[in-house]
């Protein structure tokens, strides 16, 4: 195809965070049916690579591009297209685990619907009507993993979306992530850990400390 | 794929006021705390000046506007630090629906739960203050306008400060010049309806300064969340 327009790319960015070059003129593409992972050391700026690709904060110099166009320019389709979940799960203690979900699929444009199905997906059948604040750092994250198995949206930006899942778990996000990019998506994340299902479909992208 | 979210923005206003409130609901303390603040002031007055009702009656409007605006002052910080705290207003900015609207119905139910309890427990604190007979009208209006200033004008400096640990004294002073101006027409309309003068032009000032508090205030507020998350 001659005219293979990427689903998201950077092009040139660089981010500077207290005096500290934590990349610089970093170009890659995403399209459909791609999984990256971003790799590198803590502290090295993987984070701050996810949030700008996201549009949550921004580079010192360079862009993102969502089907070729600037993502602050179509702001409102690009989050429609975009499931981002960072370091914090983003549940309230004070809801339970429905109403947690109930309201991040509202937030994001969704219609609320089968969230009972998707929390036992999550292995949280039983806690429904259970105060998040009673639930575990792992339980907090499944809720927030739930909304990927409701995922309209194409592309996932996903900041450690392992991190306190036990084993089943993870390798039931696999199954979810290989489904999702024969669907057409396409999925970066982070992770330290490694991939048995889908570790033929990763690219990785490798950050390194600099030193300059 | 080029869908519209599928709802329309009134009911992204609802659903956002209607989760503020459940939380609020849910966590009662903090809800409770700048509402005794305001009974506890106010009754204290009184109580230290001596039951002199000439005096009492001059100081009334001064005292509820200022444990109004202390008590207000005093809820702020709570808007948006839970919310950063645990990734949920991340998660706001990312909406496909416009930031001002959920922003708006943050501040909304902001002054749902601190600045209409007030309104109604303010009349009974009055007696206390032997507030003239013709002002009571008129105090009621200035918190009904005044109020929701208050909280608009708090939430962009909750905004502002939403990442600093202790980011209580630096709110004050960015809010409280803000807060003068509401402070001085509030009071000045009741003096005025208690000399049963027509106080209508202190009012609409007011109504303007809601006016504008409305339609701009989200505006800053969304651009400040935006530097704060950066």
């Amino acid at each position: 195809m001659s005219n293979h327009v990427p689903l998201l790319s950077s092009k040139h960015l660089t981010c500077i965070r207290q005096d500290r070059v934590l990349f610089e003129d970093l170009n890659f593409e995403l399209s459909a049916g791609d999984i990256i992972q971003v790799e590198g050391p803590n502290g090295v700026g993987k984070t701050s690579l996810l949030k700008i690709l996201a549009g949550l904060s921004f580079a010192n110099e360079g862009d993102v591009l969502y089907r070729g166009k600037n993502i602050q320019q179509q702001a409102e389709e690009y989050r429609q297209n975009l499931l981002y979940l960072g370091h914090q799960p983003g549940v309230k203690g004070e809801l339970t685990a429905e109403e947690n979900l109930e309201f991040s699929l509202a937030l994001h444009g969704q219609t609320v619907a089968d969230t009972e199905q998707t929390l036992s997906e999550v292995d949280l059948a039983g806690f429904e009507d259970v105060y998040a604040s009673q639930l575990s750092a792992g339980q907090h994250r499944r809720i927030a993993l739930g909304r990927l198995w409701q995922s309209t949206q194409k592309i996932w930006i996903l900041d450690e979306p392992f991190t306190a899942i036990d084993k089943s778990g993870v390798s039931k996000l696999e199954k979810l992530f290989l489904s999702h990019i024969q669907q057409g998506g396409a999925i970066i994340l982070t992770t330290h850990q490694d991939f048995n299902l889908i570790a033929s479909h990763v690219t990785k992208l490798t950050l390194q400390y600099r030193f300059d | 794929m080029n869908s519209k979210p599928a709802m329309s923005y009134f009911t992204v206003l609802t659903f956002i006021i209607k989760r503020e409130l459940t939380l609020a609901y849910r966590h009662k303390d903090d809800v409770l705390n700048p509402i005794l603040f305001f009974i506890i002031v106010v009754t204290l007055f009184p109580l230290g000046i001596g039951p002199a009702t000439n005096t009492l009656a001059t100081i009334a409007p001064g005292v509820i506007w200022v444990a109004a605006l202390l008590a207000t002052l005093l809820s702020l910080d709570r808007i948006f630090k839970s919310d950063f705290n645990d990734g949920s207003l991340e998660q706001m900015l990312l909406s496909p629906h416009p930031t001002y609207i959920i922003v708006l119905g943050k501040v909304a139910a902001h002054w749902l739960i601190t600045g209409l309890p007030l309104i109604f427990i303010a009349p009974v604190l009055a007696v206390s203050l032997h507030l003239d007979d013709n002002a009571y009208n008129a105090m009621m209006l200035t918190l009904l306008l005044g109020t929701p200033v208050l909280s608009f004008i708090g939430a962009i400096g909750a905004a502002l400060t939403v990442r600093l640990k202790n980011g209580g004294v630096i709110l004050s002073l960015l809010v409280l010049p803000l807060f003068i101006p509401v402070l001085i027409f509030a009071t000045s309309t009741i003096n005025t309806a208690a000399m049963n003068l027509p106080y209508q032009g202190q009012l609409a000032i007011i109504a303007a300064l809601l006016v504008g508090a409305v339609t701009l205030a989200p505006f800053a507020i969304s651009s400040a969340l935006k530097v704060s998350t950066n």
